[in-house]
């Protein structure tokens, strides 16, 4: 047993140097240009498809060993090109258009791969030289394992004297501590920002192309990737390169160690720890965020960028919008009847209203509260599951199930929320993420509870609403209640209050504002109606899987408040519904749907920075 | 009776010890300056009488309550207003929405969920406003303002509740002489018609010796002098380490923002 455990250690210290390639990268990068590279994992996969490919066209130590250096140059260039052409124009955007921008990548990369390579994984070959294995505490270690422990400390001393020694360094580490003195210090910004970016990119190459000798390049690995890396970059510290080292080691030996423990029988009841994985991984960073709220060796990141642009006061709403708002009321009413001919656009309706729930209750946390979540898909599955869970142990009848789920939801955001209102920026988002990759990594694992990655099946509505027209009219009535609702509790003190917080913490606090408290208890509210979605979204599809509530979904909700523009009550709205009716209808126009997105949301980005409301707004003002 | 009696109040950032063993009082209804230096410690000063810091050491006796360590709110909720030296608005807000928003807290509603804001207090805010000259600049959004127009703002924010004690942090910071002598005429007037005592801080000597009933004087954290502006006037220490450099440091502090 400690002979298995001691093995599984120094095994864990290999997947430990990959990891931190991957992670020193986007935490470098993140310290000079602050920039979130959520593509970062897809320069990764690239590495590994073009590495692989390398190597079996070219023969030989020189395929293998030189296609490494290549594909890692390459990469690097890739990243400095990435960093020309586009981010370049966004340094001064606010930092969510920044991830959006970045995440256009990440489709746009991903359908690339797709074309040049295919669907099929591309099966990596062994590593000249290393095929054997050495005996190690009488288990068989594979010699390229070995050879990767050594790799990791061996690139963390290289990128130290790096950053020690040379000019390119003392920019390096002068810009990751204080913005300002890059300036002041005269260098080409432009030049420097460059130079990090390729630099981590061709890290990111490098882990990839590294990694083929051990798994097959695989088009599932960008996202995967990128959200281990950022576990490692935040537990570490962002910008700090030991400290990703220092993760990278400790995320592994706990996955080690779970792997190790196996299957364990606890007061009568039977843990499986290898199925732990994700969960603890998730959990250490959780847990780092609460006691050590900058990572282990980060630091309180200096002054923060010029962000958005400043919001204007608010204004009630103008006789045109209370007109739209009473037309979209009636065409809802109406649908059933107006669609009774095309009843996949009832389908698409109920698509459309979910994710305008979904996107409000995000943008209620997001724009007045300021509080920018990446894991907003956790409320919506415990909604849904709870839901779903409902139906399926019980027997619930439709209006149980969705009166269970804002309150599925509301316990998650109550408890979740307590944690994440403590920290700002994006270590809040990162817990926020970690938190829903909690919460999908139970609904995966804990198989005989909940159905693990098949999910729930049979979650149809019982009567009345059985039929897709009532079931229409019930969606349409719970989103617009929601909607309104958030709206009202917006122009409300409670929202002024969640703003004052926002815009000035230390304001707030000294005219008697309990700021924590008030972001804690929208964060709560905002979960409770994310909930309601869940719930119907469960209804909806007749079923509910973790693939629906993971990083994808939280990401499209980004997507969506972004689009809209997170400034104006209405963005959500119009953001969901265009997003929605883009994905459909994209989606069924071409295999490349990812990609056609992403350029999509390239284009939004850099010509419509407030949002399509945000633009439209500007617009209206301009003619007037 | 004194409305604040703080006694030995220590505060250091590292090796620095920014506010050092400083005792003083502030009188029912008094204007008392506490000036020194750049860097002397007074904003430490406040920012641990407001509760925003917690002291090393000492006491802050508010009313004959000890509130070291409070948090701010609850300080404030005792009634203590404070204005900052970097002014600090909802910038997203109008200006009569920043003095609603205060308005609001101090009436116990900040959780109320259902009626509009903006409905709120609003004659309240306005007649605040007009009091502090800002009533035409009210529906504006904050973050617009001229610089001292957002201390007018400040000023107004900090009368909405009602407090005893007011400590202002450089509330004219930044602006021309014959605005800033207005800008404390104008201060003094209001908090003498409501009985509000007030501690402030201010770099104009021209200013302090023509407004403060009273004047402490802090150099490098400790407190070297406390008296009338004459007795302020004729001691060395502060004549060494304070008027001895006085003209540089005015010009000095000009510049910054
Ligand atoms: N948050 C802080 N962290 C570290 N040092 C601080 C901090 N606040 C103030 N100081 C230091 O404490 C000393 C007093 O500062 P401050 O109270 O702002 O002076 P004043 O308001 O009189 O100009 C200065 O040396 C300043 O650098
Ligand atoms: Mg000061």
């Amino acid at each position: 047993m400690l002979q298995a455990l001691l093995f599984q250690g120094i095994d864990g210290l290999a997947a430990a140097s990959g990891l931190f390639l991957v992670a020193a990268g986007l935490s470098l990068i993140f310290g000079v240009t602050r920039i979130i590279n959520i593509a970062h994992g897809s320069l990764y996969m690239l590495g590994t498809y073009v590495a692989a490919t390398i190597a079996s066209r070219v023969a030989g130590g020189l395929g293998f060993w030189g296609g490494i250096v290549a594909t890692a140059l390459l990469i690097g260039l890739v990243g400095a090109a990435i960093e020309i052409v586009l981010l370049r124009r966004i340094y001064r955007a606010p930092e969510l258009f920044q991830l959006l921008a970045t995440f256009a990548l990440v489709l746009i990369i991903s359908d690339a791969v797709l074309w040049l390579w295919g669907p099929e994984d591309l099966l990596g070959p062994r590593a000249p030289g290393l095929r054997g294995a050495i005996e190690v505490l009488g288990r068989r270690l594979p010699s390229y394992n070995l050879f990767l422990i050594f790799v990791g400390p061996l690139v963390l001393i290289a990128l130290h004297l790096a950053l020690a020694r040379t000019r390119f360094g003392r920019l390096v580490r002068a810009a990751t501590q204080d913005r300002e003195m890059v300036g002041a210090l005269g260098v080409n910004q432009a030049a420097l920002f460059t130079a990090v970016f390729a630099l981590g990119s061709l890290l990111a190459g490098l882990g990839g192309a590294l990694q083929v000798a051990r798994e097959p390049a695989n088009l599932l690995t960008d996202l995967v990737v990128i959200s281990d890396a950022f576990v490692v970059v935040v537990v570490g510290g962002m910008g700090s390169i030991t400290g990703a080292y220092l993760a990278a080691v400790l995320i592994s030996e706990i996955k080690a160690l779970c792997i190790s423990i196996g299957v364990v029988s606890i007061a009568g009841m039977t843990v499986n720890f290898s199925k732990l994985t994700l969960v603890a991984e998730f959990l250490v960073m959780a847990i780092v965020l609460i006691v050590r709220p900058y990572g282990l060796l980060g630091r309180l990141q200096g002054v923060v960028r010029t962000v958005a642009a400043p919001e204007e006061p608010m204004r009630p709403a103008p006789i045109a919008l209370k007109a739209t708002g009473a037309a979209v009321v009636i065409v809802l009413v109406l649908a059933p009847f107006l669609a009774r001919n095309t009843p996949y656009a009832l389908v698409l309706g109920v698509d459309v209203l979910i994710a305008v729930l979904f996107a409000a209750s995000l943008h209620f946390i997001m724009g007045p509260g300021g509080m920018h979540s990446f894991g907003h898909a956790a409320y919506f599955g415990l909604g849904a599951y709870g839901a779903g869970l409902l139906v399926k142990w019980a027997a619930a009848t439709l209006p149980l199930g969705l009166l269970i789920a804002p309150f599925a939801a509301l316990l998650g955001a109550l408890v979740f929320g307590w944690f994440a209102v403590r920290l700002s920026g994006v270590y809040l988002a990162m817990l926020t993420l970690a938190f829903a990759q909690i919460v999908w990594s139970i609904a995966t694992q804990w198989t005989e509870f909940t159905g693990g990655s098949n999910g729930i099946l049979g979650i149809w509505p019982t009567a009345p609403f059985d039929s897709r027209a009532a079931f229409f009219l019930l969606t349409a009535a719970l989103v617009v209640a929601g909607v309104l609702l958030l709206r009202r509790v917006i122009f409300a003190p409670f929202g002024y209050a969640m703003r004052a917080g926002r815009d000035s913490p230390l304001r707030a606090e000294a005219i008697g504002i309990d700021v924590r408290r008030v972001h804690w208890m929208g964060f709560a509210l905002a979960g409770a109606v994310c909930g309601v979605a869940g719930g119907l979204f469960a209804f909806a599809k007749g079923s509910i899987s973790p693939e629906t509530i993971d990083v994808g979904r939280s990401i499209d909700g980004l997507v969506m408040v972004l689009l809209g523009g997170i400034q104006s009550l209405s963005g959500p709205i119009i953001g969901a519904s265009v997003y929605t009716v883009l994905q459909d209808t994209v989606m069924r126009q071409t295999e490349y749907w990812r990609a056609m997105l992403g350029a999509i949301i390239l284009a939004l980005v850099l010509l419509f920075p407030d949002g399509i409301a945000g633009g439209l707004a500007k617009l209206w003002r301009g003619r007037a | 009776m004194s409305v604040l009696a703080v006694a030995d109040l220590a505060k250091s950032f590292g090796g620095v010890r920014a506010v050092d063993g400083v005792s003083f009082t502030v009188g029912e209804g008094e204007f008392l300056a506490l000036i020194g230096p750049n860097g002397a410690g007074k904003s430490t000063c406040f920012n641990m009488i407001n509760g925003q810091l917690r002291p090393d050491a000492g006491r802050i006796l508010f009313a004959g309550r000890d509130i070291a360590g409070m948090p701010s709110r609850d300080v404030w909720r005792l009634g203590v207003g404070r204005t900052f030296q970097i002014a600090a608005t909802f910038g997203s807000m109008t200006v009569a929405e920043n003095v609603q928003m205060a308005l609001i807290s101090h009436a116990g509603e900040t959780f109320r969920g259902w009626r509009p804001a903006a409905r709120r207090h609003r004659a309240r805010s306005l007649a605040l406003l007009a009091e502090v000259g800002m009533q035409e600049a009210a529906e504006r959004a904050s973050r617009e303002l001229a610089y001292g127009d957002v201390k007018r703002l400040e000023f107004a924010v900090a009368l909405a509740s009602e407090p005893r004690l007011l400590l202002m942090d450089e509330p004219t910071a930044g602006m021309a002489p014959r605005e800033r002598t207005e800008l404390i005429a104008l201060v003094k007037r209001l908090v003498v018609e409501r009985g509000i005592s007030v501690l402030f801080t201010e770099h104009s000597m021209d200013v302090v010796f023509a407004f403060a009933d009273r004047i402490v004087v802090l150099a490098r954290g400790r407190l070297i002098a406390d008296g009338d502006a004459a007795s302020v006037r004729a001691n060395e220490t502060v004549q060494q380490v304070y008027f001895g450099t006085g003209r540089a440091f005015e010009r000095r502090r000009e510049r910054a923002p």
